[in-house]
């Protein structure tokens, strides 16, 4: 029974471990003060901390600036969403759906119009497949951005943050031409897209994708060329390919670790098959395991990203013009059964495990969110770490906390 | 150093100080706005510009703003000190300027007097300087400890650690100005920089000066007490109101403090930059102010500049800089100016003798840069020894895992109640 367990009661914060600089006595030294008896400090990153995005919760046992324990404490922020979903049809869960990550919207509304198209055994137009594989991209192309920018600022750049936004707003200006929406786009439906592109649009997304390209370079010289960075990022918070298996870590941080797993390549979906046979589509993988590495995956991730959006336009270019979605009957119901489908979603591998009992809502949708498995390797990563590279660890750990807490 | 210090009328002493409080709380409304203004540059924004002409009313409409918000004692916090706490920091901040020489004698307008442009000046002028900032540390210290926060707690320790090792880096930079300006009064120390600013002759000093001020001042890449992202606020987390205003304050008349003194000490004071100086009046009359506050204002750019483009060092990092790298380099640049001095006037050396001499320093400092390189080697032995600190806690299998350290913690915090029951 701990103190937090007892309701009211104050964390009690004693003492201040074995001091800021000398760690002796925990590698086992001798030396003067490692006999001195110390407590140790709890610190409660969170729930409301900047360093959290939104409220995770860390319980860090200090010692010193060292953190001896980490419990990460999620649950402030569920929604109950796979419960909303069981008393919505299946065109209204997609408005749930897109929200419980938010900066990879488009990508979970795929997800869950996917099972439902599994289940249904809907053919979706090939002009629409071509699209959605696009604005897939761009939207990982989004999230990427905003980690690239919000991670320096954790650890104290301010100023790319704003490059990356400005990049952010040139591919959003196109996302909200085409589905009015900057954030949750709702732009999916059972059996393709909401309507057509706008003309001329196609132009102009080649003329986002190519400025945000031509201005990456100047994210990468501002961040992974300095000093200081490098010095904060490598080798902090190592995680480790068994660990990675261990929990379930995906996405571009089990990619730096090494694990080489990409459903857009391993399992093809949408129109990766062919993009991949192309070769346009690479699997960005590091070995490091450090945040340093998760970092690089991210920037290379938007290059790969961006070329495949490329790709996207050409095909899209040559396709005939057709329908980008099916008639739906004014009921929508899933056959009596289950399926699980999985997508490569920005942060790591979403699942749907979507059951039907043949009604016009899911008996069951279960999600699988990426956020969540990767958080919940915290405590192994931030175990030894200082109090300051909690945050460059944390940071690099690319979550978002609605996708953890559903 | 003029004969007048010290025999001033008493009116004469007090305009001049309050003209310096004056300056120095109009120089960082404008330095507040100045940073956003430029940080907003180098980051595609605008910055304030709606409040005055270009925004500058805007830092005075914040802090009237400030001034107005609601004052929060927390309920943990020790009152006396946590009150006091601001204003440790902030008196110090502007005492420190006493001794700051703004110009040579002037005319008062209006009048027949003549008085230095300077409130004051000592024969340890710069000493003088560096005691009463140092006191502003305790301001930082106390208002970290006095919170009752964690955050605030931390704030203040690595704070305290920060500023006080790199004063010892700063401080040595000193003694080689002292050996060329032959004193520690700041008004001589400008004089002593007619014909050369020590800027040239003293560089590596200079350099480190600037390096250890930036330390000094908790600015970044250095701004580890108040390091959002981790900390919160450091040790001003509890602070509202004009409490906190009176950190902000201090804050920022530090960085005017530690720039002036740089300039003073190595960027010739308020001597004329280089194609002004060859005009007779520019070392006359008020016009040195000008120039005083230009080469102070390029100093705040500095500032804003490392805090627009640089990540924040972690604390080790930090104080593995000042320790290993910043001191030694001092202590060595400082022997080496001791050295050099001597021989000059003892042997009385011509010039072929001094070339030699500067062969041999050259060579010293590519020893001095090579440095670096054993900085690295001293990383990868740290990665070592991290490596082996990870291996000397194997990683048990979660479940066991779990257990151990719910164990370990329940001990603990069961010592720890024992402990206050005891009290």
């Amino acid at each position: 029974m701990t103190d937090a367990d007892v309701p009211g009661a104050r964390e009690v914060v004693v003492g201040v471990g074995a001091g800021a600089a000398g760690f002796d006595h925990e590698r086992g030294g001798g030396g003067p003060g490692s006999s001195i008896a110390t407590t140790d400090m709890v610190l409660n990153v969170g729930p409301q901390h900047p360093a959290t995005h939104g409220v995770l919760r860390l319980r860090l046992t200090l010692d010193g600036e060292r953190v001896v324990a980490c419990e990460p404490i999620v649950g402030y922020m569920h929604r109950g969403v796979e419960k909303l979903f069981e008393v919505r049809d299946y065109r209204q869960i997609i408005v749930l759906a897109n929200r419980h990550d938010w900066l990879s919207a488009f990508s979970s509304e795929l997800g869950v119009v996917m099972a439902v198209e599994h289940m249904l055994g809907m053919e979706v137009p090939e002009r629409a497949v071509w699209l959605r594989t696009m604005l897939a991209e761009l939207n990982r192309v989004l999230n990427h951005l905003m980690f690239l920018g919000s991670y320096p600022l954790e650890i104290g750049a301010i100023t790319p943050m704003f490059y990356a936004f400005r990049e952010r707003e040139t591919i959003q200006e196109v996302m909200e031409e085409v589905s009015g929406g900057r954030m949750h786009y709702m732009f999916n439906r059972v059996g393709g897209l909401k309507e057509d592109v706008p003309a001329g649009w196609t132009g102009r997304v080649r003329a986002a994708v190519a400025a945000v390209r031509s201005r990456m370079p100047q994210i990468e010289d501002l961040v992974l060329g300095n000093e200081i960075f490098r010095a904060r990022t490598r080798g902090i918070g190592y995680l480790s390919p068994e660990l990675v298996h261990a929990y379930g870590v995906s996405g571009p941080i089990a990619r730096a670790s090494g694990v080489d797993l990409d459903l857009r390549r391993d399992e093809p979906y949408l129109a990766y098959g062919t993009l991949a046979d192309e070769g346009v589509l690479e699997v960005v993988t590091r070995t490091e395991g450090d945040s340093y590495a998760r970092y690089c995956c991210l920037v290379d991730q938007v290059r790969v990203s961006l070329a495949l959006v490329d790709a996207c336009l050409a095909h899209l270019e040559d396709l005939p013009p057709g329908p980008v979605g099916v008639r739906l009957p004014k009921i929508v119901k899933a056959p009596e059964g289950s399926t699980y489908v999985w997508t490569e979603n920005p942060l790591g591998l979403n699942g749907y495990y979507l059951v039907s009992r043949g009604e016009k809502t899911p008996w069951r949708l279960k999600l699988r969110s990426a956020s969540f498995n990767n958080v919940a390797v915290l405590p192994h990563v931030l175990t030894g770490c200082v109090v300051a590279d909690m945050v460059a660890v944390l940071g690099s750990m690319f979550f978002v906390v609605g996708d953890i807490d559903k | 150093m003029s004969d007048l210090f010290g025999t001033e009328s008493w009116w004469v002493v007090i305009v001049k100080a309050v003209l310096i409080f004056v300056v120095l709380v109009v120089y960082t409304l404008f330095n507040i706005w100045f940073e956003r203004r430029v940080v907003a540059k180098m980051q595609h924004r605008v910055g304030p510009n709606v409040h005055g002409p270009f925004g500058l009313l805007q830092s005075l409409a914040d802090g009237v703003k400030l001034a107005l918000k609601e004052d929060i004692i927390p309920t943990a916090a020790d009152k006396v000190v946590y009150v006091l706490a601001p204003i440790i920091a902030t008196i110090p901040a502007f005492m420190a300027w006493a001794v700051i020489p703004f110009g040579p004698e002037v005319k008062i307008p209006f009048t027949d007097t003549v008085t230095p442009l300077q409130l004051t000046d000592l024969p340890v002028g710069v000493i003088y300087v560096l005691a009463v900032t140092s006191i502003g540390i305790y301001g930082i210290v106390l208002a970290g400890w006095s919170s009752g926060s964690t955050y605030a707690l931390l704030g203040g320790m690595r704070s305290s650690a920060q500023m006080i090792s790199y004063e010892i880096a700063m401080g040595l930079t000193f003694v080689s100005v002292f050996l060329y300006a032959g004193s520690m009064s700041t008004a001589a120390i400008v004089e002593a920089q007619e014909g050369m600013w020590f800027f040239i002759p003293l560089f590596p000093a200079f350099v480190i000066y600037v390096i250890a001020m930036v330390g000094e001042t908790n600015r970044a890449p250095f701004d580890l007490p108040e390091a959002e992202g981790e900390l919160v606020g450091g040790f001003h987390t509890e602070y509202s109101s004009l409490k906190f205003a009176l950190f902000f304050l201090a804050e920022y008349v530090n960085m005017v403090t530690v720039s002036a003194l740089a300039t003073t000490l190595f960027l010739g004071g308020w001597r004329a930059p280089y194609p002004i100086a060859f005009w007779d009046g520019a070392n006359e009359g008020y016009w040195p102010v000008l120039w005083f506050l230009g080469k102070t204002l390029a100093f705040i750019f500095l500032f804003i500049w490392l805090r627009g483009t640089l990540p924040r060092m972690r604390y080790d990092q930090f104080m593995k800089f000042g320790w290993k790298w910043l001191i030694p380099a001092a202590l060595a640049w400082t022997v080496l100016v001791m050295i050099v001095r001597k021989v000059q006037s003892d042997l009385t050396l011509d010039r072929q003798t001094l070339l030699i001499v500067a062969a041999c320093v050259a060579v010293v400092l590519l020893l001095v840069s090579l440095i670096p390189e054993s900085k690295k080697a001293d990383e990868v032995e740290d990665e070592v020894e991290f490596d082996a600190f990870a291996g000397g806690f194997p990683v048990p299998p979660m479940p066991g895992r779990q257990t151990s350290t719910d164990r370990t913690d329940q001990t603990e915090t069961t010592a720890t109640s024992t402990t206050s029951r005891e009290e």
